[in-house]
């Protein structure tokens, strides 16, 4: 198993947040993580990227089977764990490019092995940039800054793609989306899947879940798993809306 | 006093210098160096140069004087005790863009004092009407040594001038410089001021717009390590309608370095439709280390477009939590951080040469080896 959540208790400010949290996560598969406004998706995410602000209460992360919540959060990113923020930061100054061949380079330091120069990365991530259909002129752009919206969660996938990680966390990155930018995206993650790396999909939006299939559904509310199925849960939840979970979990 | 009289026999000058140096050297003797008591050197005591022996540098080959008259009479001499010894031991030179020329390559002045000795430039720049031209001002001593520097530039009807101005003299070198501007009508003056070096360093800037339409950008950064002190104050002067500045000064400040940035902006009673921004945000990296800021808006017209504000603080959490997320150590990721804090500036340098060496000098500064280079 990639990554396994046991009863996770976390908050923030002394605020509660997830409240018994479990998920099960094996290699090879997408799992869609819905749920309403304010139900901890974010929460979880940044609990399992290691976000300093937040704190776990009680409850255990396994990563690849070790304890993932002893790792700093720039550990966990060499060793494979990928966040794709809801709200992506701008880091004025430094060029995209600098950014993730720095990046790069220091995972392949921890892989030891080859680390590339400017000329070799600038061709390496000219090719990952057709994954998400990016123009090379974002890559002298400092990282996100001016960046519209859009563009700020394509630059989200691109990073994807430069660290290939066994397990991505994208937080929303569909939303904000234009229908287009949506396609791409999706395409552009559906070219990363494989049967190494696992992906976790937060998202409001069952349209999502028509580009990049998910083997499982879970819905988040109240800081739990609430409700567990297939790609159709999906749907059923376009239908019905969360009243209907929770309701059926009353 | 000595030195003064050698310095005027050694050189056979007209009897209108002559005076003007001795007058001068007079106003000097009369005040003396600024103290801590006046309000505007209260942060920036100059009492370690002022104990020390300078031999006036005679590194450059002894050039005769090339003076635009109509220009140096409107110099501030008896502004402080350095403005008034620069015009009397001043080593005076003019630079003259003439109307409607456009030059494409950048007009470089470089200044190095030896070590022990004293320099004291001092260019007049006119950029006639509708030309076009960016000047390179640096300092660039590497030994212990006093510059004394003052430019002084007219930005004529319709012109446009971009100015960068390098000080990254010797950690144990003292500098004073001034920068007197004035903008025409429709000119544009395009300033960038890097501070790096020097124990002890001190800019004055003051801009004036003579007449409607001007633009000026005064942007800088001041990047100091150790136990440097560097001093920055601005004068902005609105005082003709319509006229549009900007100034944007940052500074990053490590160990026990200490910053002063003092920008004043006057809009005056007539001046409307101005459009003022200024800017001073401060990165501290060490406890130890500090800046007094203080940004002055001073309004006297209404119908104006106004912002000011001013920054001290730490890198941002949630930046170095992005960087953290995609794999880089925390030091080197607080380096990149603070590396992009001063990019921000040093990216407005338009000159590849200028840039990247002062990429190289930021990135010095910084506590990790960044590899980082720019294709
Ligand atoms: N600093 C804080 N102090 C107190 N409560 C907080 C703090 N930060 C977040 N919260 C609360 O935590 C709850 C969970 O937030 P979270 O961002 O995880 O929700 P989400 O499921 O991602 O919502 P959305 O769908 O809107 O993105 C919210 O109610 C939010 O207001
Ligand atoms: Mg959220």
């Amino acid at each position: 198993m990639l990554l396994e959540v046991k009863d996770l208790h976390a908050g923030i400010d002394g605020k509660e947040i997830l409240k018994g949290l479990n998920l099960q996560v094996n290699k090879g598969e997408v799992h869609a993580i819905m749920g309403p406004n304010g139900s901890g998706k974010s929460t979880l995410s940044k609990v399992l990227a290691g976000h300093p602000s937040y704190q776990v209460i009680s409850g255990e992360v396994l990563y690849e089977g070790k304890n993932l919540l002893e790792l700093e959060p720039d550990e966990r990113a060499r060793d494979g764990v990928f966040m794709a923020f809801q709200y992506p930061v701008e880091v004025p100054g430094v060029s995209n490019s600098q950014f993730l061949r720095l990046a790069y380079n220091e995972k392949m330091k921890h892989l030891g092995t080859e680390e590339l120069d400017p000329l070799e990365f600038n061709d390496y991530l000219k090719e990952k940039a057709k994954v998400v259909e990016m123009s090379s002129e974002f890559f002298k752009r400092s990282v996100n800054e001016g960046f519209s919206g859009g563009e700020k969660k394509r630059n989200e996938i691109l990073q994807m793609a430069v660290l290939e990680p066994k397990l991505a966390i994208l937080d929303e990155t569909d939303s904000g989306l234009d229908i287009d930018a949506l396609r791409i995206v999706a395409e552009g993650v559906n070219k990363l899947r494989s049967e190494d790396n696992a992906i976790i999909l937060v998202t409001h939006y069952q349209r999502l879940l028509n580009f990049i299939v998910p083997d499982m559904v879970h819905v988040l509310a109240g800081g739990k798993i609430v409700k567990e199925g297939g790609k159709e849960l999906a749907l059923e939840l376009e239908e019905k809306g969360y009243d209907w979970v929770k309701a059926a979990t009353k | 006093m000595d030195a003064f009289k050698r310095f005027l026999t050694a050189r056979d000058e007209p009897e209108n210098l002559r005076r003007l140096r001795e007058d001068a050297f007079a106003v000097f003797t009369g005040m003396g160096f600024p103290a801590v008591k006046s309000e505007d050197w209260k942060y920036t005591n100059v009492a370690p140069l002022m104990g020390l022996d300078w031999k006036v540098s005679e590194g450059q080959p002894k050039v005769p004087a090339d003076v635009d008259w109509e220009l140096l009479e409107v110099f501030d001499g008896g502004r402080n005790g350095f403005t008034a010894l620069n015009v009397a031991f001043g080593e005076y030179a003019t630079l003259r863009i003439a109307k409607d020329t456009v030059v494409d390559q950048p007009i470089e002045f470089n200044f190095a004092a030896a070590d022990g000795t004293a320099q004291f430039p001092h260019l007049l720049v006119i950029a006639e009407a509708g030309s076009k031209a960016t000047i390179v001002e640096s300092y660039e001593s590497t030994a212990k040594s006093f510059t004394n520097a003052a430019i002084q530039i007219v930005v004529e009807d319709n012109a446009n001038l971009t100015h960068y101005r390098v000080q990254k003299e010797s950690a144990d070198a003292f500098h004073y410089g001034v920068t007197e501007v004035s903008v025409g009508r429709g000119g544009v003056y395009n300033s960038t001021n890097i501070n790096l070096g020097s124990a002890l360093s001190r800019h004055d800037i003051e801009l004036k717009f003579r007449a409607e339409g001007g633009e000026a950008w005064v942007d800088g950064l001041y990047m100091l390590n150790g136990s440097q002190h560097s001093d920055t104050h601005s004068i902005i002067d609105h005082t003709v309608p319509n006229c549009t500045s900007h100034q944007n000064y940052k500074g990053v400040l490590n160990d026990s370095a200490r910053a002063v940035f003092n920008g004043k902006v006057l809009v005056r009673e007539n001046a409307h439709g101005t459009d003022a921004q200024q800017s001073n945000k401060n990165l501290l990296l060490s406890n130890d280390a500090r800046v007094d800021t203080k940004p002055q808006l001073e309004i006297f017209n209404d119908d104006v477009k106004c912002a000011h504000g001013a920054t001290v603080g730490q890198l941002e959490e949630e930046e170095l939590f992005y960087l953290l997320t995609r794999g880089l150590p925390e030091n080197l990721a607080r380096n990149l951080l603070t590396y992009g804090f001063a990019e921000e500036i040093i990216n407005k340098i338009g000159i590849d040469s200028i840039k990247s060496n002062l990429d190289a000098a930021v990135l010095n500064r910084l506590k990790v080896k960044l590899e980082i280079e720019n294709i």
